[in-house]
C-alpha cells in the first residue's frame, strides 16, 4: 500500500481551500480515503475519471479531489453521470451519493440507472440521517428513530438500499460499512472494474446527528456499532428474516452478467 | 444566413428542429415523450445515432436535462425538448446550466397551462416562465419562430448562441408552428455558419476554468480533455471552487449578466413589415404574427395604415427595437394566446410614449386575422 503522503498530494486538491466541510469523526472522509486509495491501486489516468456527486455532506466529496469533478442538484447526479458516459464512453464515470440523495429525491433515478445498466460505479454513503440540513430523518433512519423532523419518533419504516437495486437490475451490489475498511476497498475495486452498474452501499456514521438520536455520543461508539450489527453474507444467508432484524449484511449481495446499454445498442445500429 | 438553391421539401415544424439541430451539430439528445413535442424526440431518435450521436429516452424531463448538461460537459452540443409540464419540471436545471455556463438548447413547445392544462391544443403562456422559471437571477436567451422555416434557421442560432455565450438557450414555440406542414428549402452544410464554445488555448496547468478572458465567457474544456477542473451550481470562484465571498460572489452574476447584455445589440433579431410611417404597429410573435401579418396586409388594403414588428428573441427583451416602434407609433397593439405577458414588457419600456393595447386569447384556440384587424379598426387613431 503506498503512504498517505503520496495519495494526499497525488490526489487532493491543493489549489482548493482546505479544511474541508464534514464534521470531527465523520465517514465521509473514510470513504474518500478509500476510494482514493482504490483508484491508485486500479492506476486510472486522472484526466479519465469523473467524479460525480448530488447535494449534502456526501455532496461536497468530489471537490476536494483531482479529477474531473462535477457537484450536481440534489438527487440528480446519476441523470448527469448517464449524459457523460453516453457521450464519452471511454471516461470512468463515478457518483457519489447520500442516502438521502440517492434514495429520497433521487430513487427514481437509481432505479432507472440500475435498469438501464450504463457502466458506471455508484456509491450510496448511508449515514441513516440528513446531516446538512440538520438531522431529520431520512428513508434509511431506523423506525421509531427521534429525529428533528420525527420528533415523536419516526413512523416509517427504512429502506433496503441493496434490495431495492438489486431488484431493479444492477449487475453489482455490495454492502460495508467504514468500519470494515478492508471489505469496502475491496467492494470498490470491484464495482470501478464491473462493466455495467455497480452499486455500493457505504454504511457511514454522523457523529453529530444520527449518533445523538441513536444515543452514540462518539465516531468510536458508531464504528463500534456498525462492527457489533454486521454480518457477512455468507453468514446471514444460513439465518432466518426474523434472526436478521437489525442486522447489516455486508458483502458482495449482487454479481452477475449482463448485456451493458452500450453493448445493446451496438446489437440495434 | 444565406438560402441556396437546393429542393423544396415539405416539413413539419418539429422535423425542422431536428434538422436544424443536426446541421447545428447537435451529437447528444436525451428526452421524455410529452405532447406536442414528442415528434422532436422521435426524429432523433431514429436519426441521431445514424449520424453518430446519441439518443436516450430518459425516465423524467428533470434527468433529460441532466443528462443533456453532462454530455455538454464532455463537448457535445446537447439538447432536450418538451412542453409546459416538462418544461416546469426543467427549471432547477436550467439554473445549473446558467451557473455552471453550460451550453444547451431546451425546445418548449407551448400547450395551454397551468398544470397539465391543453395537451393538445396552443398557447404562448410560457414567455414568462421561460425568463423567470428557475430560482434566483440569471439572465436568459429565448428565441421564438413563427414558421416551420424559422423554427429550422433558430433551432441551429440557440445552438450557436448557446455556444458562444455557454448558456442555455431556450426556443418557445407555439402547438400550431411545431404541428405545421410547410414547404421549406433548407441551407446545406458550408452555407451557414456554426459556432463553437471557446475552448482553453493555455496548457491545463495555467486554466482558469471560470475566469474572465475580457469577452466574459470563459473557454470550457470538455471533461476527458486533461483540464481537471470543479464544475458546481454554488456560487463558485474563478477555479470553480465553491465559496460565499461576497467579492467573489457578485462578480460571478455581473459576469452573467454582462457576457450576454454587452451583446444586445447582435440579438436584436426582428421581421417587420409595413412600419415606416404607421400609425399603429402590432407587436406579435409565433404563430400570432403570422395571424397579424395577414390582418396587417388585410387592412393596409382598406387603407389604414398599420405595421407589423415580429419578435424572433424574446428575452432577452428587444428594448431598442420596441422602443423605436413605440416612438414612432401613434398606438400598439400586443395580440398574444396568454393573459398578457409580452405586452407587460411593452408597457414596462413603453413608459407614456404611446398607447399600448392588448388582445389576448386563451381558450384554446388561435388568434386568427379578423379578431386582429376588427381592433386594428376599432382602435384606429
Amino acid at each position: 500500500m503506498k503512504k498517505t503522503g503520496h495519495l494526499i498530494h497525488e490526489y487532493l486538491r491543493s489549489s482548493k481551500r482546505f479544511p474541508h466541510i464534514w464534521c470531527a469523526g465523520c465517514g465521509i472522509g473514510i470513504f474518500m480515503n478509500a476510494l482514493i486509495r482504490v483508484i491508485d491501486r486500479l492506476g486510472y489516468r486522472k484526466d479519465d475519471v469523473v467524479l460525480i456527486s448530488g447535494i449534502g455532506c456526501a455532496g461536497r466529496l468530489p471537490v476536494y479531489v483531482d479529477f474531473n469533478t462535477l457537484h450536481t442538484t440534489h438527487g440528480r447526479a446519476l441523470t448527469f453521470a448517464t449524459g457523460i458516459k453516453l457521450a464519452k464512453p471511454r471516461l470512468k464515470v463515478i457518483t457519489v451519493m447520500g442516502d438521502g440523495d440517492a434514495i429520497a429525491i433521487g430513487g427514481n433515478h437509481l432505479i432507472h440507472a440500475a435498469r438501464r445498466n450504463v457502466e458506471m460505479a455508484t456509491f450510496v454513503i448511508n449515514n441513516q440521517v440528513y446531516g446538512m440540513t440538520g438531522g431529520q430523518c431520512s428513508p434509511t433512519t431506523p423506525y421509531g428513530v427521534i429525529t428533528t423532523s420525527s420528533p415523536y419518533g419516526n413512523p416509517e419504516p427504512d429502506f433496503d438500499i441493496c434490495r431495492l437495486i438489486e431488484a431493479a437490475g444492477a449487475v453489482f451490489v455490495g454492502r460495508s460499512t467504514v468500519y470494515h475498511i478492508h471489505l469496502l476497498d475491496r467492494l470498490i475495486g470491484k464495482a470501478l472494474e464491473r462493466k455495467g452498474f455497480a452499486m455500493v452501499e457505504v454504511v457511514s456514521q454522523c457523529v453529530t446527528y444520527s449518533g445523538r438520536w441513536l444515543g452514540l455520543d462518539s465516531a468510536v461508539e458508531m464504528m463500534k456499532w456498525q462492527r457489533d450489527r454486521s454480518i457477512v453474507v455468507e453468514k446471514a444467508k444460513r439465518l432466518s428474516e426474523a434472526e436478521l432484524k437489525g442486522k447489516i449484511v455486508i458483502g458482495v449481495l449482487v454479481d452477475k452478467e449482463r448485456p451493458t446499454y452500450h453493448e445493446e445498442c451496438n446489437k440495434l445500429l | 444566413m444565406s438560402k441556396v438553391a437546393s429542393k423544396q421539401i415539405l416539413l413539419q415544424g418539429n422535423e425542422a428542429c431536428v434538422k436544424g439541430a443536426m446541421l447545428a451539430g447537435c451529437r447528444f439528445y436525451a428526452g421524455y415523450p410529452i405532447t406536442p413535442a414528442t415528434e422532436i424526440m422521435e426524429v432523433m431518435a431514429r436519426d441521431l445515432p445514424k449520424a453518430g450521436g446519441v439518443f436516450i429516452q430518459m425516465e423524467d424531463e428533470i434527468s433529460s436535462l441532466g443528462a443533456v448538461i453532462g454530455a455538454s460537459l464532455t463537448g457535445a452540443k446537447s439538447m432536450t425538448a418538451t412542453s409546459g409540464p416538462g418544461f416546469s419540471l426543467m427549471q432547477e436545471h436550467i439554473g445549473f446550466a446558467c451557473m455552471a455556463e453550460v451550453p444547451c438548447v431546451i425546445v418548449n413547445v407551448m400547450r395551454g397551462g397551468p398544470s397539465t392544462g391543453l395537451p393538445t391544443q396552443p398557447s404562448q403562456g410560457d414567455v414568462m416562465q421561460s425568463r423567470w422559471g428557475t430560482h434566483g437571477d440569471h439572465p436568459i436567451i429565448v428565441l421564438a419562430p413563427s414558421s416551420v422555416y424559422e423554427f429550422f434557421e433558430l433551432t441551429v442560432e440557440a445552438f450557436n448562441l448557446s455556444e458562444r455565450y455557454r448558456t442555455p438557450v431556450i426556443i418557445l414555440v407555439d402547438e400550431i408552428v411545431a404541428h405545421m406542414r410547410e414547404g421549406v428549402v433548407l441551407p446545406v452544410e458550408g452555407d451557414i455558419e456554426i459556432e463553437e464554445r471557446p475552448r482553453p488555448s493555455v496548457p491545463p496547468e495555467w486554466y482558469i476554468p471560470y475566469g474572465d478572458p475580457g469577452t466574459g465567457v470563459p473557454p470550457m474544456s470538455a471533461f476527458g480533455d486533461g483540464y481537471r477542473h470543479h464544475v458546481t451550481g454554488l456560487y463558485h470562484d474563478v477555479r470553480g471552487y465553491p465559496t460565499t465571498r461576497g467579492d467573489e460572489v457578485e462578480p460571478l452574476i455581473q459576469r452573467f449578466f454582462s457576457k450576454i447584455s454587452r451583446d444586445f445589440d447582435r440579438l436584436q433579431w426582428f421581421d417587420s413589415f409595413h412600419t415606416k410611417n404607421a400609425l399603429i404597429t402590432v407587436i406579435a410573435y409565433g404563430c400570432v404574427a403570422r395571424a397579424a401579418h395577414q390582418a396587417v396586409k388585410e387592412a393596409r388594403g382598406k387603407g389604414l395604415e398599420v405595421g407589423l414588428i415580429k419578435l424572433k428573441v424574446l428575452w432577452p427583451f428587444m428594448r431598442r427595437t420596441i422602443t423605436k416602434v413605440l416612438d414612432n407609433s401613434r398606438k400598439v397593439l400586443v395580440p398574444e394566446m396568454n393573459i398578457g405577458q409580452i405586452s407587460r414588457e411593452v408597457k414596462r419600456v413603453n413608459q407614456g410614449r404611446c398607447e399600448v393595447v392588448t388582445l389576448n386569447k386563451v381558450d384554446g384556440t388561435p388568434i386568427n386575422p379578423p379578431e386582429i384587424l376588427k381592433v386594428l379598426e376599432e382602435m384606429y387613431p
